[in-house]
């Protein structure tokens, strides 16, 4: 296994992984909140500084595991500490670590109260989510899963909005039923192959039966994740009632999850299932693209109409994944780091109008454009990248789905296109409501337009929206050893993966 | 063997009974309620102490009827910890009565005196008698809560708790009747080399059968499991953290010690630890859900963990008792982090309701923490101990072929968050309103540090305990 010389002795990932949790300890002694809130600030930038040199040194020729490392953690359980990246988890890491910071500038002022649980919390969960993505051992995988299940559970039923409890608890309870299965397919995988290291467990040749309980298993947990229709109830309520941090969080990381667990797992894992189940998955795909646009449509409060958009692009991404096809998976992946882009950025536009109003209603917060510009501005780019206008970054994303889906079969993908229409509708109707609708609420008129903070919160998503948008190849070109690696396994074709290094 | 090696070996059982001796000539006299409480602790340290000096010793002690081995040292180990842990968190004992507080140190030494006995006996006799030892001043203990107006339920709790205890007791010797008639020795190496070729006798499995009842209800399960709920609800607060958890460590311990006599290829005994298993957790619960009073609500989860905890013995080889064994001992901190919320929550040592919870993120952040963990772990959510432990349970089931059982397993692990989540959501997501706060003295404080520390650790760092519990299970 080659890995490029810097991080030969430099265990990076592990490094990302417990700089927050390290973070975490010191924040949980400060007393002070302006200094929890620079402190937790310059954490989550140092670990986004940090992460950004994975992207220079990784190497684009290998389909590879790369910045591997490899610790015995608990022999007698052939347990091992594992970490590695390819393409696809690459993306995602550097997606939470510039997330991260982002998250705790939007909560600046919107936590008030209890900020120093808050910024544990976060930080917690900014260790978790880089672990999931890193991890090559299995168990490890689930640990850092479940780990993050606590935090963002305190996150929504501590600092949400009046249902903050139900939320947090159906937000629980739906994952954790979820992946118990998981759990259980992790051991049957483990009793078939002997071990817990995920490339090992790739591209062996388990019955076809055996396959299909193993997808089955990981699709229940990982469509709850995602969350894919009809699995999707807890999602409007999480983040309806999560903070803006929350919601944040949970849009543009945690939802990757599911989908990231689809082409980690399910397809190198268990291909023949894969090709079976197939047409059933893409089938939900497309009745969430419908459904969440429909309901999106229908909606008054502007945290729900996002969440709703959320299952729709979402449904891009599972049914990019599903084509089995390069453009389909390529589409897929970029789909995912779109959403955190966009949808992130969108959620955080709803927190600005809440903090200002303390209300989401989309008719109270009509003709806010008028009396601020600047928020109207960055509204209108989010809107227009979250209905896929061209030059945007979801454009590239779900055209290459949409191609995809075109190979695969042309109902599906002309299936699809009222979705297409749906999304340019609600996002439009919001857009237009809130920026350029009469005003109807009273006290619009003391409102002061963004701050430097907010800005800062905005802009660099903003730079994401148009670097995608008009050149994805630094995106695509990471990716595509990994894609083809992915095809090569999903297809039987390729040679067996690599073994331990 | 000199006498200096016996010592040595035996020094953990000896500091216990000399301890208990000290304790009851201590509770001969009047008003000493402060000298006994120091006594007691010195002796649980020193018992503690003594077992990890312990911890590499052999022997053969009495004739055979008494083993040394790293089996039962380390075992002594975690008992007397434990033991330790119980008497830090039952402070001043509020709901005992002032005047017989010492007799209560001297009650609760003996108990563990006899659970410290137990892991060593290899022969029958010396079993039953260690564990009448361990039970009967457990009887005891539920029976001496402070009466006062509307609380009577504790004498009703120690009739069911004495009722059951001495008809399990019954059956247990019945078994080992049986067993005796076969093999006729009382030594458990003499069973198992006897047993052999008539192991599939339908008399020696209802003998193996009837003898595991007894430490079925040592562990609460299901359906021996009556008096489970009401002697945790009946007891005092102390009473109870001590019946849920060390008797529980000593019963998977024996329990160890008579599975092993089965076949390992058989398929009649795990089938009926099975059937128990699923059967507890389902119980347990379904009855865990609708509790409003914790120590209840503990109860019926207890009656669950059992099962979980009997998962490792269908296997019934050396990877599913050290599934069992880690899990109990992870039991152990995991449900006195509970008990000590409950300790300290508790008004003048009267039962806490979920609603007393409210708020406790606000009046005693590290109290909520440690019952956060606590629940958490018992949900068998990573990083904590509770989910290797279940991990380690279900592989060694599963690697035996009972899938359904992990089914079952699993899905009562999905439902069990719920109750979990209810005392999580009490203490974090609910406004205090009008409780007081809750001040925690420094050892309440190092006390909560050491259960979030071993239940932490226990979990992230498993590896050396895991591997000393099944090297001390490799026969000699």
């Amino acid at each position: 296994m080659t890995s490029p010389g810097p991080t030969a002795d430099l265990p990076v990932l592990s490094l990302l992984i417990f700089a927050p949790l390290l973070g975490a300890g010191v924040a949980s002694v400060l007393r002070n909140e302006r200094a929890l809130r620079w402190w937790s600030l310059a954490c989550t930038l140092v670990v986004a500084a940090s992460s950004l040199p994975l992207y220079g040194w990784f190497d684009i020729g290998t389909a590879q595991f790369q910045f591997v490392e490899h610790a015995a953690w608990i022999p007698w359980l052939n347990i091992h500490y594992t970490l590695g990246l390819d393409g696809i988890s690459l993306l995602l890491v550097l997606l939470t670590t510039l997330i991260m910071p982002l998250c705790v500038l939007a909560s600046w002022r919107y936590i008030a109260t209890r900020v120093k649980e808050f910024m544990v919390c976060l930080l917690i969960m900014e260790a978790a989510m880089i672990g999931v993505f890193c991890a090559l051992d299995f168990v490890l995988f689930f640990v850092f899963w479940e780990a993050m299940l606590i935090p963002m559970a305190l996150l929504i039923g501590i600092w949400g909005g009046p249902r903050k409890v139900y939320a947090a608890l159906k937000f629980f309870i739906y994952t954790m039923a979820g992946s118990v299965f998981l759990l259980v397919a992790i051991i049957a995988l483990y009793l078939e192959a002997g071990t817990f290291h995920i490339p090992d467990l790739m591209g062996r040749p388990y019955a076809t039966g055996f396959q299909c309980w193993v997808f089955l298993a990981f699709f229940l947990s990982f469509a709850i994740k995602v969350p894919m229709f009809p699995f999707h109830t807890w999602l409007p309520a999480a983040h309806v009632e999560a903070p803006t941090a929350g919601s944040v969080v949970l849009a543009s990381i945690l939802l990757k999850m599911g989908t990231y667990g689809f082409l980690r797992f399910s397809l190198p894992i268990a291909p023949a299932a894969t090709h079976l189940f197939t047409p059933y998955v893409l089938g939900l795909s497309v009745v969430a693209i419908l459904y969440g646009g429909f309901t999106a449509l229908a909606q008054s409060d502007l945290k729900k109409l996002v969440a709703y958009s959320s299952v729709g692009h979402m449904g891009f991404a599972t049914l990019g994944i599903f084509t089995l096809n390069a453009s389909g998976i390529e589409g897929a992946a970029l789909v995912m780091v779109n959403h955190g882009v966009t949808t992130g950025a969108l959620f955080i536009a709803v927190g600005i109008i809440f903090e200002r109003l303390h209300t989401r209603d989309l008719s109270q917060t009509a003709g806010l454009g008028k009396f601020m510009p600047i928020f109207a501005g960055f509204l209108g780019v989010f809107c227009l990248s979250s209905l896929a206008f061209p030059g945007t970054n979801s454009f590239i994303g779900e055209f290459l789905v949409l191609s995809g889906g075109f190979a695969y079969s042309k109902a599906l993908a002309i299936s699809v296109v009222p979705g297409v229409i749906l999304a340019a509708a609600y996002m439009l109707r919001m857009l237009q409501t809130v920026a350029y609708g009469g005003v109807r609420n009273p006290s619009h008129a003391g409102l002061a337009d963004l701050e430097g903070r907010e800005i800062l919160t905005l802009a660099p998503l903003l730079v994401f929206v148009f670097w995608i948008g008009l050149n994805p190849e630094p995106f695509t070109r990471v990716l595509d050893a990994t894609v083809q690696h992915l095809l090569a396994q999903v297809h039987r074709a390729g040679p067996l993966t690599s073994s331990l290094p | 063997m000199t006498f200096s090696s016996f010592l040595l070996a035996f020094l953990p059982e000896l500091a216990l009974l000399v301890g208990a001796l000290v304790l009851f000539v201590i509770s001969l006299g009047e008003e000493r309620v402060d000298r006994a409480r120091s006594a007691a602790l010195l002796v649980a340290a020193a018992a503690a102490v003594a077992s990890a000096l312990g911890l590499g010793q052999q022997a053969l002690l009495f004739d055979g009827a008494y083993r040394i081995d790293a089996f039962s040292q380390w075992l002594k180990l975690a008992l007397t910890v434990g033991f330790l842990l119980i008497l830090l968190a039952s402070r001043e004992l509020p709901d005992i009565r002032r005047d017989v507080k010492p007799e209560y140190y001297f009650f609760l030494a003996l108990s563990v005196c006899g659970l410290v006995m137990l892991v060593s006996c290899v022969e029958v006799i010396t079993l039953v008698v260690a564990l009448e030892l361990s039970a009967f001043p457990l009887y005891f203990l539920v029976a001496m809560r402070r009466e006062r107006a509307g609380q009577r339920s504790q004498m009703e709790a120690a009739i069911k708790y004495i009722m059951f205890g001495i008809a399990a007791n019954g059956i247990m010797l019945f078994g080992l009747s049986y067993l005796f008639g076969l093999t006729g020795t009382t030594s458990l190496q003499g069973m198992a080399a006897q047993l052999g070729p008539v192991l599939q006798s339908p008399l020696a499995m209802v003998g193996l059968g009837l003898t595991c009842v007894g430490l079925f209800y040592k562990l609460a399960v299901f359906p021996f499991h009556f008096w489970t709920p009401d002697v945790y609800q009946g007891a005092s607060n102390e009473t109870a953290s001590l019946v849920a958890s060390l008797p529980k460590v000593g019963a998977v311990a024996v329990l160890v010690r008579f599975t092993s006599l089965a076949a390992p290829d058989d398929r009649t005994l795990p089938g009926l630890i099975a059937l128990l298993a699923g059967a507890s957790m389902f119980y347990g619960k379904r009855f865990a859900l609708q509790q409003k009073d914790l120590k209840r609500l503990l109860g019926f989860s207890g009656i669950a963990h059992a099962g979980y905890a009997l998962v490792g013995f269908v296997a019934l080889d050396t990877a599913g008792y050290t599934a069992a064994l880690y899990y109990i001992v992870g039991y152990l901190f995991m449900v006195l982090a509970g008990f000590v919320v409950i300790s300290h929550v508790s008004r003048d040592g009267a039962n806490v309701a979920l609603e007393e919870l409210a708020g406790l993120h606000r009046r005693a952040p590290l109290l909520a923490l440690t019952l956060v963990v606590g629940m958490f772990a018992l949900a068998g959510l990573p990083p904590f101990v509770g989910f290797f432990g279940k991990l380690a349970l279900l592989k060694a089931a599963l690697a035996k072929g009972y899938l359904a059982l992990v089914i079952v397993t699993v899905i009562n692990a999905a439902i069990a968050v719920y109750y979990y989540l209810a005392v999580v959501r009490e203490a974090c997501f609910r406004d205090p309103g009008d409780q007081r706060a809750i001040p925690l003295c420094w050892s309440a404080r190092t006390l909560c540090g050491l259960l979030i520390a071993g239940i932490l650790l226990l979990g992230v760092g498993p590896a050396r305990v895991l591997e000393t519990i099944a090297g001390s299970l490799s026969p000699p």
